[in-house]
């Protein structure tokens, strides 16, 4: 199936390939294989689908993968500008109709 | 659900070096499928949870292949069904009753969390290795290397989906990449409208309370006739501009051209005025289906625009993005949209 695309050259992910030392653990994480590997080190091969989720960076051991991660949620960005948060997800509790 | 009371999905318990451990049944009751339609159908939406800590599943030994879950019973309770057949230990972190993903994001998925409850359940106790399955969504809020510093446990991810793992396990612990990759399939996105349907009635109602009540202003007083003649009417419009962003919108979300969610909205919105103007329910001036053309775009492009929340491919920088652009749109247009309606409103006999 195709994947969908959301708006391009939006994305804060930054990869430092000098820093990568090859474990792949980011395209284990990588919901959406916006990363690849090519020379035992890492790739990004498909920039426009990440959703900064967060979880290469936050699995990349040697810090060579840098995202401004958060929740890509309209009504969780009008929370946050309302309380002067970071943007938070509206939701009470459960459910997969959060962000 | 109160949690004190002992679930029907306990089977019994199982005696291990850290005490006793309750043992759980893959098997779904009536119980588990009226309590996933009901937050399916957000009737019943909060404290849908499970006690935190360690469960066993099938007959497990110190060999046995943990699985970490969250405490949102839902979570739980697809992760049960997935492991029918296989033998494993399951550990519950407390994310507030919030699924894997939700939480990894807010962090109370995450690494502190984990290794805490490694601690707190004595699993050091109960299994003899020192590896974890945490699910893919997991890893936003857990750090794999920092788990294995602060606990000694080694993370393995498994797929996104419990369906799949038994899948995973056969093919030695790997995931393929579609076994990775998250969807956004039509019954996917199906299954949210019912709770984005009712996320957002602060707003339906709102707006219908400011239709309904401008439907019956004269230019020189207040008519309640004419709040019950045109009022349903205008009320109806509304709401089909809510349906157009809150249902069709997410149905149809790659079929319908552009990539931002404001203007997938606004191209229902016209949609539906089209089809409320055949109906002749956007009224007979043109003054007034102007109105209609305005408000109903700006309810369904806003409505769409909050769809960003339960899609699974959008990023906070795309979003904010789009609303720098979409909301003095949305705004202005139905700002425009209630001046028109009131001036068709006093120009009308």
């Amino acid at each position: 199936m195709k994947p969908l695309l959301y708006l391009s050259d939006v994305v804060t992910l930054a990869l430092d390939p000098a820093l990568c030392n090859g474990c792949r653990m980011c395209t284990v994480v990588c919901p959406h294989d916006v990363i690849a590997m090519a020379d035992k080190r890492a790739q990004i091969i498909h920039r426009d689908r990440c959703m900064e989720c967060g979880a290469c960076e936050m699995n990349c051991p040697t810090g060579a993968l840098k995202v401004t991660s958060g929740v890509g949620c309209a009504a969780g960005i009008i929370t946050g500008y309302i309380n002067k948060t970071e943007p938070t997800c509206g939701c009470s509790s459960s459910g997969s109709a959060c962000c | 659900m109160k949690t004190n009371q002992k679930p029907g999905f306990i089977a019994g318990s199982l005696e291990t070096r850290a005490g006793m451990v309750p043992l759980v049944t893959s098997h779904w009751s009536f119980r588990d499928y009226l309590g996933t339609w009901k937050v399916r159908s957000s009737f019943g939406r909060d404290a849908y949870k499970v006690n935190p800590g360690l469960y066993a599943i099938g007959s497990p030994g110190p060999e046995s292949d943990v699985f970490v879950s969250a405490n949102y019973k839902l979570s739980f309770d697809v992760l049960r069904r997935g492991l029918e057949g296989i033998s494993g230990w399951i550990l519950v972190l407390d994310t507030r009753g919030v699924n894997v993903w939700c939480a990894a994001g807010k962090g109370t998925f995450g690494t502190r969390e984990l290794a805490n409850r490694i601690k707190s359940s004595g699993l050091e106790k109960v299994v003899q290795h020192r590896r974890l399955i945490v699910p893919q969504l997991g890893a936003t809020g857990v750090s794999a290397h920092e788990v294995k510093a602060i606990s000694g446990f080694s993370v393995r991810y498994g797929p996104v989906k419990a369906t799949d793992i038994r899948q995973f396990i056969a093919d030695g612990y790997k995931t393929s990449g579609n076994m990775r990759t998250v969807t956004f399939t039509l019954k996917e996105r199906a299954k949210l409208i019912p709770n984005d349907f009712v996320y957002g009635k602060y707003y339906l109602l709102s707006a219908l309370a400011v239709v309904v009540v401008l439907s019956g202003l004269y230019p020189w007083g207040y008519s309640l006739t004419k709040t019950a003649d045109e009022g349903i009417r205008a009320g109806l419009n509304v709401l089909a501009g809510y349906a157009a962003g809150i249902i069709v919108a997410p149905l149809l979300l790659p079929l319908i051209p552009f990539r931002s969610f404001s203007l997938k909205g606004f191209v229902t919105g016209i949609l539906a005025v089209i089809l409320l103007s055949v109906f002749r329910l956007t009224g007979t001036s043109i003054t007034e289906m102007i109105s209609w053309f305005f408000m109903i775009t700006a309810v369904s492009s806003f409505v769409m625009m909050n769809f960003t929340g339960s899609s699974t491919y959008t990023s906070l920088s795309g979003v904010r993005k789009e609303m720098k652009i979409a909301i003095p749109f949305q705004i202005s247009f139905a700002s425009a949209g209630l001046i028109i309606f009131l001036i068709s409103n006093f120009t009308s006999k």
